[in-house]
């Protein structure tokens, strides 16, 4: 049985001892926390699994334990640490002893709690809070009706309308485009279609797109686009058809 | 005519009893008899003589309600006999039994009070936080103020709900420490004794 491997459940802290030695020792778990009895519990639980007495482990266990509860006794009184270790001897068991005797009139009274508990448990009375005590009356500072007037006018006031202008969106007619994109090809049999909006924003390059669009849906021209982003290019359908039929009758 | 006939029909004292047994009805918490002698606008000496009366009126196995001087004041409770049908419909203030941690800071509060949460952990010897927090949500113990000095632990003191749930008139019904347990002597005379025992 191997002490430093010994399992521990205890409220403050789960796992093997040795985990338990490292962190109080690393000052990560305060000792005072730590239920020793617990750990002295389940060695022994341990203990008795086996049928022989490890007297080995017993022993390791007992040089722990004892460090353990030594760093322990010392933390509980840090203050008075320097003071307890000028004491001699006799003067340190009168010490303890007068704390053990605190103590144990605390236990005693705390035994006197539980069994008054236990004989006046059939009490029974009404809960509530407090005595209710009138409020002291909130006073409100001195009003002016004409200041409230005041006020509340300018609640009422029409909020001005919101304004548009950082809004520089701004769509140029479609029928402006649609127009040029015509009167372009009164002219000529077929344009190119970025050649034309050069130098355009982007915005009346995309209604220039709609407007083409618009066209191609009324049939009055075709678009060709050998390649994605590759030109795109325009033609009146008349020229198209002419060339279709050339085509066909070929 | 009138006046000697209306002495005799109604006893002042007894219609101060009626008043004052109606402010203890509406009461939640025990009230001290100068608030009664408020409330009543009456002398605490008749308010007592008020109170005495009532508890003969009110007591165990003469009525389901008894008066009882408890927490500082007076308090309507249910009759003892009445419990077990009390517990089948309401709760207790203190439903759950009290852990030994509890009931020993508990203890350490109701003797030493008001005290810190250090000076509980100094006398019981491991922290005594997760206690303390169980007692000041059962309503059992309060805050109480700061030690002196910056930064200082809060104090904690017990509340009149502690008096009631254990049936004090005050905190100086409870027990004498020295009656409680063996003084230092013994567990001295114990100490050298175990001394003693040990093998050199």
């Amino acid at each position: 049985m191997i002490v430093r491997e010994l399992e521990l459940d205890l409220d403050a802290f789960e796992g093997p001892f040795d985990l338990l030695l490292t962190l109080v020792l690393k000052d990560e778990l305060d000792l005072s926390e730590i239920d020793v009895a617990g750990i002295v519990v389940a060695f022994v639980e341990r203990l008795a699994e086996r049928e022989r007495l490890d007297l080995d482990a017993c022993g390791e266990f007992l040089v722990l334990v004892a460090a353990l509860l030594e760093l322990k006794a010392r933390g509980l009184f840090p203050e008075e640490e320097a003071e307890l270790a000028e004491l001699e001897p006799e003067e340190a068991a009168e010490e303890l002893a007068r704390r053990l005797a605190e103590y144990r009139r605390m236990k005693e009274a705390a035994a006197w709690l539980a069994d008054r508990l236990a004989s006046e448990g059939d009490r029974y009375f009404r809960l509530g809070p407090a005595p209710l005590a009138p409020k002291p009356e909130r006073r409100l500072a001195d009003q002016d009706p004409a200041q409230l007037a005041e006020v509340i006018r300018l609640l009422a006031a029409e909020p001005p309308t919101p304004s548009l202008a950082h809004m520089a969106l701004q769509f140029p007619p479609v029928t402006q485009f649609v127009e040029r994109f015509r009167a372009l090809l009164r002219r000529r049999s077929r344009i190119d279609f970025d050649q034309e909006l050069a130098g355009l924003s982007r915005v009346e390059q995309a209604v220039a797109f709609l407007a083409l669009l618009d066209l191609r849906r009324n049939g009055e021209i075709a678009i060709e686009q050998a390649a994605p982003f590759a030109p795109i290019r325009i033609s009146r359908t008349d020229v198209e058809r002419d060339n279709s039929w050339t085509v066909r009758s070929a | 005519m009138d006046r000697p006939l209306r002495l005799i029909s109604t006893n002042p004292v007894d219609q101060l009893a009626r008043t004052v047994e109606a402010l203890l009805v509406v009461a939640a918490a025990p009230l001290a008899v100068e608030e009664l002698a408020e409330a009543t606008q009456d002398d605490p000496e008749r308010i007592q003589t008020a109170l005495s009366l009532l508890s003969d009126r009110y007591r165990e196995g003469r009525s389901g309600i008894v008066l009882e001087k408890v927490a500082g004041g007076w308090a309507f409770r249910a009759a003892r006999e009445a419990g077990e049908a009390c517990g089948r419909l309401f709760e207790k203030p203190v439903q759950r039994g009290l852990s030994h941690a509890a009931l020993e800071t508990l203890a350490i509060v109701a003797y030493l009070g008001p005290c810190t949460r250090p000076d509980i952990a100094r006398i019981r010897g491991v922290a005594a936080d997760s206690a303390v927090a169980g007692l000041v949500e059962r309503g059992l113990i309060a805050e109480a103020g700061r030690d002196d000095g910056a930064g200082g632990a809060i104090r904690y003191k017990t509340t009149p709900l502690f008096e009631r749930v254990f049936g004090l008139e005050s905190l100086s019904q409870l027990p004498r420490l020295d009656d409680l347990g063996g003084d230092v002597d013994t567990i001295r005379e114990r100490l050298h004794e175990i001394a003693e025992k040990r093998p050199a």
